[in-house]
């Protein structure tokens, strides 16, 4: 029986075609540089396929009559990244125990270097980050903007509100002055009012039935670890879904078909 | 929305999207703008007001009045609205945390089409008047400075006693005064009326071994005394008898 010849085999897949315009190959020490660079992005692209979803974040279009007020929600962002930072220098100095915490932070606002400065961009900081979420938050209100199809954005944006706050006050303890220790007591001592999981609510956060030499470092614990954590979780999400579903238009921007489309302009030619 | 409408959106929104602007670099710059405006008023703020720490805690010190940062005045200060002891649980959560509750849910039920806000009267109403109380209980708030002087005149039965009578009340009053009670409690025309109970007759209402029992261990959001009853009792049993002759 006649056998039919087999096809050629196809020549090497993996030989990729020349970029245009470099038939002679790169040319210059210039030349070089661009095309190490070049073949490092695509080392990694190959094995991560970043650039698709790169080029799908950025290269999205923002819809017409965007303006400043669709900042706000980015500069929280950037205020909570502001905060990371000085977050991080502060607590290379700070120590979180009863006795040694407000030493610490005297030793950073009269000896480290800039530390007041930082120390007080941290504690502005917070400041201006209530802010700015409370104003990206009516301005998400007025605007209608939590309807259909961002109903979940909104109650994650609800749930970031509550950690900043929650930052807030955990963090308004660890200067460890006579106005921070007195204001988390009493703030300690309104959440115990509350029905049911009030009292444990409290203990857990007093590490035990009585502010103690652990409550401090709990405090920070909670300050610097959980819920920043939490927040940045969270902030990837909301972003994710702002890039999934788009930023709104402003309400009163009415959709327009293009000129050319629309149904009394089009004629046809028979 | 029904169907119809999250359509009819989904499409216009698709318009106005076409017609926009790529992301990079037109709202990249816009954001990047803000952020530098964000960066320079927080450095101003942190060169122009500090970091100034306050005198160290001392948990045995009583002669500090709490407060809270700025942005949990709002909080604070619906203590003070809400005044019966029964309803402190309701002021301290329960208000609290129905409002959370509504503004996590509140796409769940303001699911109108309409987005623009002068043509969904009750959300802007709504939403104008939260703003309100909000900045009017911050102001409150804020304006409310910590009392530390309480001018109530030495009572007929304790000026009879004698100098020594007037001398612990008046020490008595000092006490209590340094210990920032007026900042929860009213003393005649002294101090905020909230949120704990006025005092300006408690004398009359508890007698002194119930007011002592209280301070020593109070009803949450009141912190106790118990430390300054260790430390120094002669100024922990002045104020116990200030307070009883209170009446």
């Amino acid at each position: 029986m006649p056998k039919l010849k087999l096809p050629a085999a196809p020549s090497n897949p993996l030989t990729s075609p020349k970029r245009p315009g470099k038939e002679y190959g790169p040319s210059g020490a210039l030349g070089h540089a661009e095309e190490a660079g070049i073949s490092a992005v695509d080392w990694i692209d190959e094995r991560t396929s970043l650039s698709g979803g790169l080029r799908w974040a950025m290269f999205r279009k923002v819809p017409k009559g965007t303006n400043w007020f669709y900042t706000l929600g980015s500069s929280t962002m950037f205020a909570f990244l502001s905060q990371s930072v000085t977050g991080v220098f502060l607590a290379f100095y700070y120590d979180p125990s009863a006795t040694r915490a407000y030493e610490s932070i005297q030793y950073i606002n009269n000896e480290v270097f800039l530390g007041e400065f930082v120390h007080g961009m941290h504690r502005w900081g917070s400041s201006v980050m209530v802010i700015l979420i409370f104003l990206h938050m009516g301005r998400t209100f007025f605007f209608g903007a939590y309807k259909y199809p961002r109903e979940l954005n909104w109650v994650i944006g609800v749930a970031l509100l509550v950690m900043t706050m929650t930052m807030s006050f955990s963090g308004y303890l660890l200067p460890f002055d006579q106005r921070s220790y007195w204001a988390t007591i009493v703030g300690v001592n309104i959440n115990g009012t509350g029905p049911l999981v009030g009292p444990y609510l409290s203990e857990f956060l007093r590490a035990g039935p009585y502010f103690g030499a652990t409550t401090l470092s709990r405090f920070y614990a909670i300050h610097m670890l959980m819920v920043p954590g939490a927040i940045a979780a969270l902030m990837g999400f909301h972003l994710y879904l702002v890039a999934k579903l788009g930023t709104t238009a402003p309400p009163w921007v009415k959709a327009k078909a293009p000129e050319e489309l629309r149904e009394d302009k089009v004629t046809v030619n028979l | 929305m029904n169907k119809q409408e999250k359509e009819q959106y989904l499409r216009d929104y698709g318009t106005l999207k076409n017609q926009g602007k790529p992301f990079f670099p037109y709202a990249v710059a816009k954001d990047s703008a803000m952020a530098l405006v964000t960066m320079a008023v927080i450095v101003a703020m942190a060169i122009v007001l500090g970091a100034e720490l306050g005198p160290k805690a001392d948990p045995s010190s009583t002669t500090y009045t709490p407060r809270p940062e700025w942005y949990f005045f709002f909080l604070f200060e619906v203590l003070k609205v809400i005044k019966p002891p029964a309803l402190v649980p309701l002021a301290t959560i329960g208000v609290p945390t129905i409002c959370l509750i509504l503004l996590f849910l509140l796409p769940f039920y303001d699911r109108g089409a309409e987005r623009r806000p002068e043509r969904r009267p009750i959300a802007t109403t709504a939403g104008i008047f939260v703003v309100c109380a909000m900045g009017y209980l911050t102001y409150l708030g804020a304006a409310a400075g910590p009392p530390t002087q309480i001018d109530i005149p030495v009572p007929a039965n304790i000026s009879s006693q004698g100098p020594e009578a007037v001398a612990s009340f008046e020490a008595g009053s000092q006490v209590v005064a340094q210990s920032g009670c007026a900042a929860c409690h009213q003393f005649g025309e002294n101090g905020n009326s909230g949120p704990g109970p006025a005092l300006t007759d408690i004398g009359a209402r508890l007698p002194a071994q119930a007011i002592q029992r209280t301070l020593l261990n109070p009803s949450a959001p009141m912190p106790s005394f118990s430390a300054l009853s260790k430390d120094s009792p002669e100024q922990f049993a002045q104020m116990v008898s200030f307070l009883a002759a209170l009446k």
